[in-house]
């Protein structure tokens, strides 16, 4: 699944650069809000979702090469965490539903590990 | 001759090499990689309406028609044509399909399904796999196919071409090694995960695979972490390569850990609220570490500080940095 799909089918918000989404895919995903987890657990380009929105996020997306980040609940990352995520080519999306919700959304789409 | 030479004329070399590298494609790639594996089905019975509103809706030009789990044709634009043509929507799919099927099976390399195309008027396939059916394919899934693995190929290229693995090759020593130093900052969460990131990209310049490349950033960042989230002063991550081995040591100078054993077990962590609050303080930087490397000792004192010195071996299967010159 690209996400381009996955931004119009769960109607997120872009808070990183435009760029061609449907080129890049989502090879699974990954909920949690601890780090740990994340760096053990999360798939390569793989989409992950979480409440966190400080800069760390970046750096964890970026070592893991994630093919996106969606932030869930309405947190909105300062400006510089955004300007991080433009520099590292991290893809940076924002729900206001909550992790559960979207998981379960993406579930529905077919990413499943 | 004559012809080579006129081909020649026209053809550049590196476009020549293009079209090698395509054909070669077509022989490499399995039908299984392009196809599209959750392709819609139609059943027997169901009306020409329902069709033209499956390929209207899903944006499909057409699906094999099924009758219980075996293929009995397929339906496509064309025969939709025909029907309204008819204005016979009314009227079951299995009066319109086309009956006269050709397969072609997940386990052929792509250029069978290539032939078919090229030999047949069909515009998809379904595929087959213990006469099971399993997806289908189309010239376009096969153009997909193609263009990815021409960029992957062009990635693995670049990699090649920017890596400084023939350090390893020109300079001759005893012992050859390059070591990076990384000075980390206390509570510096704006930074932290700058040093992983840092030798990350050094190690793709080096020539190590993806997986020793995550295997070392995951192990890094969790030690990078704990020296910003725990530490007094902050510390140091000395990362020497060789090419047979990565031996990563981070330490600080206080306050220590009380406990050796006790930091050692999955979830125990002393992070404050505040810093759980950011995601950190899980209590598995030290587990995820002990997975991600082949040795790892930890060493700690309140006078001293702390020190974790861990190693992760290059030589497993084909993994090494450099192993083309190093295999010699």
């Amino acid at each position: 699944m690209n996400l381009e799909e996955i931004v119009t089918q769960l109607q997120l918000k872009r808070l990183t650069n435009e760029k061609d989404f449907s080129q890049i895919y989502a090879e699974g995903g990954y909920a949690s809000d601890l780090l740990s987890c994340v760096m053990a657990g999360a798939p390569h380009h793989g989409i992950w979702v979480t409440l966190q929105c400080h800069m760390n996020v970046i750096a964890v997306a970026q070592l893991l090469e994630l093919s996106g980040v969606i932030i869930t609940e309405g947190a909105m990352p300062d400006e510089a965490t955004i300007a991080r995520a433009n520099d590292e080519n991290i893809n940076l999306l924002l729900s206001s539903e909550n992790t559960f919700t979207i998981v379960g959304k993406l579930w529905e789409l077919g990413i499943r590990n | 001759m004559d012809d080579k030479t006129s081909v020649k004329a026209i053809i550049s070399d590196a476009a020549a090499e293009d079209i090698t590298r395509i054909e070669e494609l077509a022989y490499e790639l399995k039908i299984r990689e392009v196809m599209t594996t959750q392709a819609h089905t139609i059943r027997l019975d169901t009306k020409m309406a329902d069709v033209l509103e499956l390929m209207r809706t899903q944006k499909i030009s057409g699906a094999p028609v099924m009758d219980q789990d075996r293929v009995v044709g397929i339906v496509s634009t064309e025969n939709l044509i025909q029907c309204l043509v008819d204005q016979d929507l009314e009227s079951e799919v299995n009066k319109y399909m086309s009956s006269n099927i050709l397969f072609a099976r997940a386990s052929d390399p792509v250029v069978e399904a290539l032939k078919l195309f090229v030999n047949t008027k069909v515009g998809r396939l379904p595929v087959i796999e213990d006469n099971k059916l399993v997806g289908i394919i189309t010239k376009g899934d096969i153009t997909r196919g193609v263009l990815k693995a021409l960029q992957r190929d062009y990635k693995t290229e670049e990699l090649r071409r920017y890596r400084a693995s023939h350090l390893f090759e020109d300079i001759e020593s005893d012992r050859t090694s390059v070591i990076l130093r990384y000075i980390i900052k206390p509570r510096d969460f704006v930074h932290g995960g700058t040093a992983s990131s840092n030798i990350k990209k050094a190690l793709q310049r080096l020539g190590g695979t993806p997986q020793i490349t995550r295997k070392v950033s995951i192990a890094i960042y969790e030690a990078e972490m704990n020296l910003v989230i725990h530490t007094t002063n902050g510390g140091t991550i000395r990362v020497e390569i060789e090419p047979h081995i990565i031996s990563i040591d981070a330490f600080d100078d206080g306050p220590g850990i009380e406990d050796v054993e006790l930091a050692l077990k999955p979830g125990w962590s002393t992070a404050t609220d505040e810093i759980r609050e950011m995601g950190f303080g899980a209590g598995m930087g030290l587990v995820n570490i002990s997975r991600c490397v082949d040795s790892m000792k930890l060493e700690s004192s309140p006078e001293i500080g702390t020190r974790l010195k861990m190693k992760i071996n290059l030589d497993d299967g084909d993994q090494g940095i450099n192993s083309d010159a190093t295999k010699k």
